[in-house]
């Protein structure tokens, strides 16, 4: 803190360069450091994933170039196309049912009552936990004799299911965790919205007489409409890439009846180690995200579009 | 209270209930199967609590000298990790925010889309080509991917908030830009670099997709250790459960201790990597 007491000769010199002093450029020596790990992690790696694409790059054998035959190949390759589809379906259900639920926990723990920061903590503990150590247990709970989910099921009169070990319930039942593991998120981003919300509303709508129902519909939805927006676009960000829990539960079975493209992927690049096709598939997932992002992106501007041309 | 008021009292408390339920029964229910004998984790129907409990269980994971050698790659791998972020994302979250290059914040963004796998292909060449598989070189290196753009993330929209009239005053008086990113910036920063922290710590110890391809029987993290017994070793589900617990322990703790850095920093920027 020295120098924050000299301040005689400091002054002069600010005098004869005042602007020169409190230029930006000034600041890039704080970015370097950053930006050389940034260049080597991302940059790097994403420039040398394009190229590799283009090529035939198998481990343990000469690489050739090829140009775009690895994203032809693509398109004629009936696992991949099966897994683009598991995906969708994987996705639109990992956005929709917790955006439901966590707009829901969202109004609830909006109220006032007591405990409800310890319940806050505990309610986010699904998405903060080791998904490896959650997906474990969850496979205790799915096993169809043992397991106590059919126990429940049990309890209320529904017939045992197989779960992930039967091809038509496997990805439901990937998407029961990732919506038990998600729902927090959104109900935290939501949970923010609500805050923002003024009161007026609620006071004119009471004295109106309106339901809960009402009031929920035509004041707190159309209010926190920008957050639910940015929660559905994370979330979809976050289940095209799912991961974990599949790889840990199913990897992708049974047979092929849960494998998603960064399942296929990993299979690729790292099981058969056709790094070229691998890439190529990378570059492509890439895309389909950005493009997922754009379309809902497109999809809330026609929305707010239509409320405008509704109102006038 | 009216009987209006007791109803919705009693709804709310209802509602509180079925929200919450999931998490607090999933977790009860890991605790149960971790401290159950064979005999009771094979019973139908099931058992809630046992009479015996099994806390040899914990004993045999514990006792397991590959655990503790996870146990210390985890931690040195997740530490590593947090560190190197802290070090060059917290200047550079100074830097951006105070320069105002929003645009630089497209890189952050292109990491958030971008799939682990798809850094994974071409750094495992690089790491191979230098020689560093078989330590835990890599993995630090590759959790960067995760770490960084966590730190410089929040960094940039804590440093936006923080007063620059301190800064202004430190660098009239003849202060260097380092001195008072150091003695004056730093300071008030302090929260948001608590944010941070945890935030990297949590989504680095967690990260499981970077040890499956990256690490040997020697270096690997405990996700991958756990995953790995599953596949195996075919243990019975009392030692499994309760090496899961044991996994996922420190960051259940962290949440319900810093729950309020946790919401802070989730809600700020909603990051999670890989």
């Amino acid at each position: 803190m020295s120098a924050l007491t000299q301040s005689t000769p400091a002054a002069a010199q600010s005098d004869a360069a005042p602007e020169k002093e409190l230029r930006p450029p000034s600041y890039w020596p704080f970015v370097v450091p950053a930006l050389i790990v940034v260049l080597a992690i991302i940059i790097f790696p994403w420039v040398f994933t394009i190229w590799m694409s283009l090529n035939e790059w198998k481990v343990g054998s000469p690489t050739t170039f090829v140009g775009f035959s690895n994203y032809l190949r693509l398109t004629g390759d009936p696992r991949f196309i099966e897994a683009v589809g598991h995906t969708l379906v994987y996705t639109v259900l990992s956005v929709v049912l917790p955006l439901v639920f966590g707009t829901f926990a969202a109004v609830v723990f909006h109220q006032k009552f007591a405990g409800r920061g310890f319940l806050r903590g505990i309610f986010i503990m699904p998405m903060m936990a080791t998904p490896v150590a959650i997906a474990l247990v969850w496979t205790m709970m799915f096993h169809p004799q043992l397991g106590v989910l059919n126990y429940l099921l049990s309890l209320v009169g529904i017939p045992a299911q197989l779960w992930v070990f039967h091809p038509a319930t496997v990805i439901p039942s990937l998407v029961l965790v990732e919506t038990w593991q998600w729902t927090p998120l959104v109900m935290l981003i939501v949970l923010g919205g609500l805050a923002a919300i003024p009161t007026e509303p609620y006071e004119s709508a009471q004295i109106d007489g309106a339901n809960l129902w009402q009031v929920f519909r035509f004041i707190t939805l159309p209010l926190i409409m920008p957050f639910l927006f940015i929660a559905g676009m994370i979330r979809m960000i976050d289940a095209v890439k799912s991961f974990d829990v599949i790889f840990a539960i199913t990897q992708g079975g049974p047979g092929s009846a849960s494998e998603t493209i960064n399942l296929y992927l990993y299979s690729v690049a790292f099981v058969y180690y056709d790094l070229g096709y691998g890439s190529a598939i990378a570059v492509v997932f890439f895309l389909l995200i950005v493009l997922l992002a754009a379309v809902m992106l497109y999809a809330r501007q026609r929305m707010l579009w239509t409320e405008i041309a509704s109102d006038a | 209270m009216t009987p209006r008021q007791i109803i919705g009292k009693i709804g709310l408390w209802f509602a509180v209930l079925v929200i919450v339920s999931p998490a607090i029964l999933f977790f009860l229910w890991m605790l149960s199967l971790s401290l159950k004998f064979e005999v009771d984790n094979a019973a139908y129907p099931p058992v809630f609590i046992p009479e015996h409990f099994a806390w040899k269980n914990y004993a045999d994971v514990l006792a397991s000298n590959r655990f503790v050698t996870y146990f210390f790659n985890s931690l040195i791998v997740t530490g590593g990790a947090t560190a190197l972020a802290l070090m060059v994302g917290v200047p550079a979250g100074y830097g951006i925010a105070r320069m105002a290059a929003h645009k630089s914040a497209i890189v952050i963004l292109i990491a958030r889309i971008t799939p682990g796998l798809s850094y994974l292909i071409p750094l495992f060449l690089l790491f191979q080509w230098l020689g560093l598989l078989g330590t835990l070189v890599p993995q630090i290196i590759i959790h960067l991917v995760v770490t960084v753009p966590i730190v410089i993330w929040i960094m940039i929209g804590y440093f936006e908030t923080t007063p620059m009239e301190l800064e202004e005053a430190a660098l009239i008086d003849g202060a260097g830009r380092w001195q008072v990113f150091r003695h004056v910036a730093l300071p008030i920063a302090k929260p948001g670099i608590a944010v941070a922290f945890i935030l990297a710590v949590i989504f680095s110890w967690n990260n499981f997709v970077f040890g499956i391809v990256l690490a040997g029987r020697e270096t690997r993290t405990l996700p991958v250790a756990v995953y790995n017994m599953i596949s195996f070793d075919q243990l019975s589900w009392g030692p499994l459960a309760a090496a899961a617990l044991i996994v996922t322990l420190p960051v259940l703790l962290l949440t319900v201790f810093a729950q309020r850095q946790i919401v802070a920093g989730l809600t700020a920027g909603a990051v999670k990597g890989g």
